[in-house]
């Protein structure tokens, strides 16, 4: 029986129904403090490390868009590993295959990383939304100023897409449906000359948090990446330490590309979190994997959904679990 | 970009294996692996991947490979035509309706770019078909998405067909059909709205507008960086609607677009358009054999190495980089060499072909010019054998006759010697650099290998 077909039959149990509900959502809060517990039962129910288990293991890894590298790397280290120490022992292979898996995702340390956003406590937040074209910057901007205004925050939006046919008037209607203002020049405008209102408005209206929307923008344009360069210093230059965080967006759909569109991004404008979205999906993301690896970028927010609630933390616990999830219900 | 691919990784692997005089099953093991690593690399799926190795395994082990002087790049080549079969031919027809208004329907994921696409549809319609196009706005969930295409319409200066957001999209749908007719509108473009292949209800209101509205065509918009998932969704909406083709988005960005190959495989439905930017004109015929060079990640090499093939006789190919090498090029060769040149077609084109040969230093005091080129034959022609052999022979009354005989003048004769000897120096160069040196700039030129340079 295969490594999948096992796992399956482990969480086709009763378990199932609780926890592999087949949505991330669900799974975000409920799998949690369980997932090593599940790795290590998986892991005790093969009886061998053979070829064809770590064949199964990089199979369910490449098609969440892990990206190869990364998969290659941790599967060689899992191989080299399991021969090191002369492993027969299966609760000492799981040993190795819970500590190996939590580190893809950790790094070397073991803390959960601080996720949660720069926000100012006394002073005016500004965050810049970057990003490609179509990847959710404006609605994620919709729903984080939900979010915010719940918790009794004064919150107020900057239509810095100038470009895209309706990207004012969408990022609008957001603000109505949220209830909060919107700062906007016309089609066409300098989006650093309504970034840099949208400051000033802020600032003499004592808002708490400033969002900032840009156009969609593919990082091979080195042009479109220089004006987003300048937006960004436009703000660094109206507030000491400003923008507080600038959130990359990352469609989960997309596969090796987002890890060139982090290091292009995190080029021009210092990024300091990314927002996964469309994670409602079947895609995985587990691009971020190589992300987090290799800038170190953490995913802070994920989206799930284009209501104003469908957005949520980033619980790596859970994503880890969500790579494998579907797999486990196809078999 | 265009070199970091498998070409290089395929030179390198093949540079372990020159010594051996012989191409054996485990070599082109190691080869396929390099495919197979490329191809996952460029997002393609890895399911697609298994089965594409297996048929590429298969014919690399056979003769054509295993008994070329070249295998390295023979197994490219049946890399890249098998690609490109598996993606079909050029197929950029929009069906046209015994009736009019012919009815397009465009569905996909969110943001993948319908709206934008539905634009760009309509304008080429109208621009190449010269035909009246409707578009109609059948996304009633995103904000602000109505506007967004009443916005494109205005700057096409086209009619827009909306309900606003109350309406039921099947309804919009039929009357937008009623009023094109009523209108002598002849295309009919359904601006459907983003949805997840697994929503149910929403992938339901589709089938429910393709069972009212019998559209002539469902384009499946696809963004060009999705990875491994890109299956699942073609295979879905494909097995919901019936798509009739696909249009490939965002193909101006950096991405490989292994996308394509996956979709193809799983749905076989053509490929039709790819979007190339934001405008609306930025749509274009999609070409297979370009998107196979692409997801291999050599740029338009494919094509040179094939051109090179096919043209070039390789046993002498090869005798006559070693002469360059060794620095005993001559005219002779030289005569020879353009010969085999021209067989392969316009020169500048082919230079076109070669990323970076433009700045190459020296490659553009070479002047490939056509009309020069029979002046060049008719100079070497005019030399004695002798001259041929041992340009050094060369003297003011030699040249003096050359030129006679040429019909020439003296310092066209003294500029083409000094070309060639530029040139000698610079095969040298590029000899050199094939060999392996490693650096930042000779990393560039790595991976190929033309006799003509
Ligand atoms: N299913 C789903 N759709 C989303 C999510 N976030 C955004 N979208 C949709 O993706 C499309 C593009 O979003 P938008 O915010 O306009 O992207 P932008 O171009 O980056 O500003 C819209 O149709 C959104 O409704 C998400 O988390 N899940
Ligand atoms: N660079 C580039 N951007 C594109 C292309 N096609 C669409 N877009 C952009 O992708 C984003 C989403 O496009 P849209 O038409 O709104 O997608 P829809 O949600 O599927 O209707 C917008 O920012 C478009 O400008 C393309 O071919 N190239
Ligand atoms: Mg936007
Ligand atoms: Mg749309």
């Amino acid at each position: 029986m295969s490594f999948l077909k096992k796992w399956k039959e482990k969480f086709t149990s009763k378990e199932k129904q609780e926890e592999v509900s087949g949505k991330y959502k669900e799974g975000l809060s409920k799998t949690r403090k369980s997932f090593s517990e599940k790795i290590n039962d998986l892991v005790a129910r093969y009886r061998k490390v053979d070829e064809e288990f770590f064949e199964d293991l990089e199979e369910i890894l490449i098609s969440a868009d892990v990206g190869v590298s990364t998969v290659m790397e941790l599967i060689e280290e899992l191989e080299m590993e399991v021969k090191r120490r002369n492993i027969k022992d299966t609760s000492e292979v799981k040993q190795v295959i819970s500590e190996k898996l939590v580190e893809i995702y950790q790094g070397d340390d073991d803390g959960d990383e601080n996720i949660s956003l720069n926000i100012q406590a006394d002073e005016l937040t500004v965050i810049l939304f970057v990003g490609v074209n179509g990847v959710g910057k404006t609605t994620t901007i919709g729903k984080l100023a939900h979010q915010l205004k719940s918790e009794g925050k004064e919150v107020l939006l900057t239509a810095g897409d100038t470009f895209r046919a309706g990207a004012i008037e969408q990022l609008n209607e957001w603000g109505k449906r949220v209830g909060v203002d919107v700062i906007k020049h016309s089609e066409g405008s300098d989006p650093a000359a309504v970034i840099y209102d949208g400051i000033r408005a802020a600032k003499s209206r004592n808002v708490d948090v400033l969002l900032c929307d840009t156009a969609g923008r593919l990082q091979n344009k080195v042009n479109l990446m220089n004006e987003l360069a300048k937006v960004k210093r436009v703000i660094e230059r109206e507030i000491p330490n400003a923008p507080h965080e600038v959130l990359l967006v990352l469609d989960a759909t997309t596969g090796q590309n987002a890890l060139s569109q982090a290091k292009t991004f995190a080029q021009a404008t210092d990024v300091s979190g990314i927002v996964l979205t469309k994670l409602d999906g079947t895609a995985k993301g587990g691009i971020v994997l190589a992300i987090r690896n290799e800038l170190g970028i953490p995913v802070k927010l994920v989206g799930l959904g284009e209501k104003v609630t469908d957005l949520e933390p980033f619980d790596a616990h859970a994503f880890v679990y969500g790579l494998f999830a579907d797999i486990l219900e196809e078999e | 970009m265009a070199f970091e691919g498998l070409a290089d990784r395929l030179q390198s692997t093949i540079q372990k294996i020159k010594g051996k005089g012989k191409v054996t099953e485990q070599d082109v093991k190691e080869m396929t692996r390099e495919v197979r690593l490329a191809l996952l690399e460029a997002d393609v799926n890895f399911k697609v991947v298994k089965d594409f190795v297996k048929k590429i395994k298969e014919r690399a082990v056979g003769q054509e490979v295993m008994e070329s002087l070249t295998p390295g790049q023979q197994v490219i080549k049946v890399v890249k035509e098998e690609l490109t079969a598996l993606m079909g031919g050029d197929e950029s027809k929009i069906a046209v309706a015994d009736r009019p208004p012919t009815v397009i329907m465009m569905v996909g994921l969110q943001g993948a770019g319908k709206t934008t696409t539905s634009g760009k549809l309509a304008n080429l319609l109208r621009k190449k078909y010269n035909r009246k196009p409707l578009l109609v706005a059948a996304d009633v969930y995103r904000p602000a998405a109505i506007d967004q295409l009443e916005t494109l319409g205005k700057q096409l200066n086209m009619p827009v067909y909306s309900e606003g957001t109350e309406a039921n999209p099947v309804d919009i749908a039929n009357k937008a059909v009623k009023y094109a007719k009523q209108e002598h509108l002849d295309y009919v473009l359904i601006d459907t709205a983003g949805r997840l292949h697994v929503d149910n209800d929403l992938m339901d209101e589709l089938i429910q507008i393709k069972n009212n509205v019998n559209p002539d065509e469902i384009f499946l918009v696809v963004d060009s960086m999705t990875g491994q998932d890109a299956v699942n969704v073609a295979e879905s909406f494909n097995e919901q609607l019936d798509v009739t083709g696909v249009v490939l988005t965002k193909l101006d960005g950096d991405t490989r677009g292994g996308a394509a190959l996956s979709i193809k495989a799983v749905t076989d439905k053509p490929i039709k358009f790819t979007g190339m930017g934001e405008k609306l004109d930025q749509l274009e015929v999609f070409h297979p054999e370009r998107m196979a060079s692409r997801i291999l990640g050599m740029g338009d090499v494919l094509s040179l190495i094939e051109k090179a093939q096919e043209n070039v006789d390789e046993k002498r190919a090869k005798e006559l980089e070693e002469k360059m090498r060794s620095a005993s090029f001559t005219f002779d060769d030289f005569l020879e060499q353009m010969d085999q040149v021209k067989n392969m077609g316009p020169l500048d084109e082919l230079m076109d072909m070669i990323p970076g040969a433009n700045k190459m230093k020296g490659l553009k005091n070479v002047d490939f010019d056509e009309k020069q080129i029979a002046h060049v034959e008719a100079i070497i022609q005019s030399m004695t054998a002798k001259e041929r052999q041992d340009p050094s022979l060369m003297n003011a009354s030699r040249k003096k006759r050359i030129a006679k005989g040429s019909g020439r003048s003296v310092s066209e004769v003294n500029r083409l010697l000094k070309q060639f000897d530029e040139m000698k120096k610079m095969m040298k160069q590029m000899t050199n650099m094939q060999q392996g040196k490693k650096g930042k700039k000779n990393k560039k030129m790595k991976g190929f290998n033309f006799p003509f340079m």
